[in-house]
């Protein structure tokens, strides 16, 4: 009984979530340039519309470098952060984690006039580097965590037995420490990245009116009339996101990338 | 007054058959161990018991009662779980009270039974301590005055006592059976140390595989084991592979030894066969003689209390134990001769 | 704890992560507070002074209404959340391994969405052409297709959507750790599961559930796209008007003003509500 319950109240959560996500699907797949849902007619016309059209098809190159490039800087930053806070629990470290996590607990309206007034003031504001670097510093957090969470699983003797046999600090790190972290890493990576692809306020705030990316460019045609082009792309999104959490699970544990302590009981 | 039948219980796990059809009777006022080896379906039985699991197939029955369908809540048993569980957020009293909250006792009553209890497993005056200021003990008599505080009808333990270091084990050993006894309470109690079954029980359930091996009283187990897995598992033993020929004469390593009235031939026994003899029960000679099976001596380990001789006789290594008293004067390399004592000696099938 | 013996990482590692911190977030919030206190230039963006005209203009009762909005719908947006997302995550952590990695890849997938697209998958949903009103006409309890956006209800409908996925991501760690057996010692001690859930889980969990309100909280007041296309002008938020005076009036120091003015009252909050659920101590 208490089953049934849990079942219907899980499957429930799914649905509300799933809903808007299946609405949008529907109207992406429209035949005329309208908003309809069940769709009339089916046509893939709006993918296509979406790699045809220079405007878009700006927005998402300019989304993919931005968030290649912002995940890269936020790597960058978080494993030496992550690799020096490890095993230190110093005033230091510690005020630095907290200021690595900072940027993601703010309500990110505050980050992003932060970011603003300073690009306006150092003279980058407009520029896709100040995007590129806002979205990085921003999202450290991220790659932070789940590189912390690697090298919690770093048995400090397998440290001592590579030091006993000879390895100098520089050889633990790349042939110990680096591949048992290295998939942390790329989590963190694609976690930030898909982050990045669909953040709209910083991005906005620092370059919107000269780099245009895709959650932008989706929020002014949503202002200056629909067009199915906004659907498809939000499914895009979607598919981008379920393909790379997708393969973070199939090729790594994802309950314990999140938090849960050891695979099931059973 | 609550005695258990269990009748051709199992349990699967997708697979897996964690409980591969049980047949058992606990009767009144018990303290039964289940003991085995990890993965043997012992925590899965007692977790069948309490209603924890469902059963796939079979029947429970608590005083003639099925107790299918009815919820691990609503069957009034104690339980001392393995982490303890113990609700952090709840003070001892609070703790060792839950039970008697959720059937709606009063406030007064229920400190006045937490009280009593703390008596009971001798910590008082600690009611209204956090759980996280008691050390691992303390924590234990908790867990356990918890279990008993509604005068359970059967008390459940899972492995209670693993978390322990082994001297406070043993004394808690000693103290579970002592209390158990005062209240006639039927008690289950799943463990892995074939000591700690030894110490409490009155009866001693071995399991492999999801089956049952053996059950009886600890000693009997000891003295007569059932099969191999049972003699090797409670206690050590020496297992040497034989052939039973008429009568009671059996043929052992090439040598011929008759067995006398006290020793057991288990009766699914025909042909060749394998004799359990426990290492005290084997003495080493000086030298091999005519009822004697010649070995060689490989090791020897003096332990203070007493002396383990390692003797190779063929491919076998067999183990014999004295007090240092009765240490034969014998050195590594030498040949020897084994002599089994008749009457401690269990024949088994193969 | 012990020191290590020697370090496992040298000490010039930090320099550069804490400089990248320093320059580009640090700097940036400190400037941030510097502009609050500037003049505003028409025509440009700021000059230097120091004047509380920005923090005077807010104590007015238009913005005392828009920070009461703002605040009111955020602190509905969690608790709704996370009213919801306890027990699921609670469910989630009891399924199979396998299931768990299915359904987290989706709410991983659903975290990331844009606000844009959120809410333009909400507006959709709540429309009179592509909505869920076609549905309830289709079964027949609705005579034609309505618009239900904009309006408070959807814009609360879309805060909640954007929150829970987080509410479940803060809470799932700490319920997947919990011991197993708490609930059942619960369960041998008399109490049926749903007893269990309150008396148990749910006073055990107590520190994760006003984190997670806290951070949900936080992390809605700051949305930005949600209120102007789920809400009516009335119920613009405080991030609405933030960026609405950076970008579109030009005027920097208030928005920068209302900004400061938003990290302390949510610090604030973050704080009252960790003092009120510090003491833990013997109380039936």
């Amino acid at each position: 009984m208490t089953a049934w319950i849990k079942r219907l109240f899980v499957a429930a959560v799914l649905i509300f979530l799933a809903a808007p996500v299946v609405v949008v699907a529907g109207v992406s797949l429209n035949e005329p340039k309208r908003l309809l849902f069940p769709p009339q007619g089916l046509s893939l016309n709006w993918y296509v519309e979406l790699f045809q059209q220079k405007d878009w098809l700006n927005a998402l190159s300019n989304s993919v470098i931005v968030a290649v490039f912002a995940s890269l800087l936020a790597v960058s930053i978080a494993l030496p952060l992550a690799l020096y806070i490890w095993g230190r629990t110093g005033l230091f470290a510690r005020a630095l984690f907290g200021l690595g996590v900072a940027p993601f607990m703010l309500p990110p309206v505050i980050t992003a006039l932060g970011f603003l007034v300073f690009w306006i003031t150092i003279g980058l504001y407009g520029q896709m580097l100040a995007t590129v670097v806002s979205h990085g510093v921003f999202l450290v957090t991220l790659p932070l965590v789940t590189i912390s969470l690697g090298l919690q699983l770093v048995d400090r003797q397998l440290i001592e037995a590579a030091e006993t046999m000879g390895a100098d600090r520089r050889m633990v790190f790349r042939t110990v420490i680096l591949p048992m972290i290295r998939p942390y890493m790329v989590s963190g990576f694609a976690f930030a990245f898909v982050l990045s692809l669909n953040e709209y306020i910083i991005a906005y705030m620092v370059a919107g009116f000269t780099v245009e990316t895709l959650p932008i460019k989706i929020f002014n045609s949503l202002r200056y009339g629909y067009t199915p082009v906004m659907a498809s792309v939000a499914i895009l999104f979607v598919l981008i996101a379920m393909t790379v959490f997708g393969l973070i699970a199939r090729f790594g544990d994802l309950p314990r990338l999140l938090g849960a302590w050891s695979p099931d009981r059973e | 007054m609550t005695s258990v039948r269990i009748e051709n219980l199992s349990k699967t796990f997708g697979e897996v058959r964690a409980v591969d059809g049980i047949d058992l009777d606990i009767p009144d006022g018990k303290f039964v161990c289940l003991l085995g080896p990890s993965g043997c379906g012992k925590t899965t039985l007692l977790r069948l018991i309490a209603g924890l699991e469902a059963e796939s197939g079979g029947r429970i029955l608590v005083d003639g009662q099925d107790q299918a369908g009815i919820p691990a809540h609503k069957r009034d048993f104690g339980m001392v779980f393995q982490s303890l569980a113990l609700f952090p957020h709840l003070s001892v009293a609070e703790n060792i009270a839950y039970p008697l909250k959720i059937r709606g006792t009063g406030a007064e009553e229920r400190r006045k039974r937490a009280t009593e209890l703390l008596d009971l497993v001798q910590l008082p005056h600690i009611e209204d301590r956090a759980i996280s200021q008691l050390s691992g003990g303390q924590r234990q008599r908790v867990a356990i005055a918890r279990g008993l505080a509604i005068d359970p009808k059967l008390f459940l333990l899972d492995e209670p006592l693993s978390a322990l270091d082994a001297k406070l084990r043993e004394h808690m050993q000693i103290e579970l059976r002592q209390l158990q006894q005062k209240l006639q309470v039927t008690t289950i109690v799943v463990t892995h140390d074939q000591r700690e079954a030894m110490t409490m029980a009155d009866i001693v359930i071995v399991m492999d595989r999801g089956k049952v091996q053996q059950a009886g009283p600890p000693i009997d187990i000891y003295r007569r084991p059932a099969n191999s897995f049972v003699a090797d598992f409670i206690g050590t033993t020496n297992l040497i592979p034989c052939t039973v020929k008429d009568g009671r004469s059996i043929d052992v390593l090439g040598h011929e030894v008759t067995l006398g009235e006290e020793d057991v031939i288990n009766p699914d026994v025909n042909g060749s066969a394998i004799l359990s003899v426990r290492p005290e029960d084997v003495a080493v000679t000086e030298r091999a003689g005519d009822h004697t099976v010649p070995g060689e001596v490989a090791f020897i380990r003096d332990l203070g209390a007493n002396v383990e001789i390692s003797v190779r006789a063929r491919d076998l290594e067999i183990r014999s134990v004295c007090t240092p008293k009765r240490r034969p004067d014998v050195a590594v390399g030498q040949t020897v001769g084994l002599e089994f004592h008749t009457g401690r000696c269990t024949v088994m099938a193969s | 704890m012990t020191t290590p013996s020697h370090r496992l990482s040298a000490r010039p590692l930090a320099i550069y992560p804490a400089a990248m911190l320093l320059v580009f977030f640090l700097i940036p919030f400190g400037i941030m507070v510097v502009v609050s206190f500037f003049h505003r230039v028409e025509g440009a963006f700021f000059e230097p002074a120091f004047e509380f005209a920005n923090y005077a203009r807010f104590l007015s009762p238009f913005f005392g209404k828009i920070l009461a909005t703002s605040i009111g719908l955020s602190a509905a947006a969690a608790v709704i959340g996370v009213v919801v997302a306890f027990p699921f995550t609670y469910f989630l952590t009891t399924m199979p391994r396998r299931q768990q990695t299915v359904i987290l890849v989706f709410l991983l997938s659903v975290l990331s969405l844009s606000e844009v697209i959120i809410g333009f998958a909400w507006s959709t949903l709540l429309s009179r052409t592509a909505g869920v009103s076609n549905l309830l006409v289709w079964i027949g309890i609705l005579d034609g297709p309505q618009a239900y956006t904009p309006s408070l209800t959807a814009l609360l409908l879309g805060l909640c959507y954007l929150g829970f996925p987080y509410a479940v991501l803060v809470i799932y760690p700490a319920l997947s750790r919990l011991d197993p057996e708490l609930p059942e010692a619960a369960r041998m001690s008399g109490a049926s599961p749903v007893a269990a859930f309150f008396n148990v889980i749910i006073p055990v969990m107590r520190n994760t559930i006003v984190g997670t309100l806290i951070l949900v909280f936080v992390f809605t007041l700051g949305a930005y796209l949600l209120p102007q296309v789920l809400g009516r002008p009335q119920h613009w938020t405080l991030s609405v008007h933030i960026t609405d005076q950076a970008i579109f009036q030009s005027n920097l120091p208030f928005s920068a003003a209302m900004a400061v003015f938003l990290l302390l009252v949510s610090l604030a909050l973050v704080g009252i509500t960790m003092l009120l659920s510090q003491p833990k101590g013997q109380r039936s």
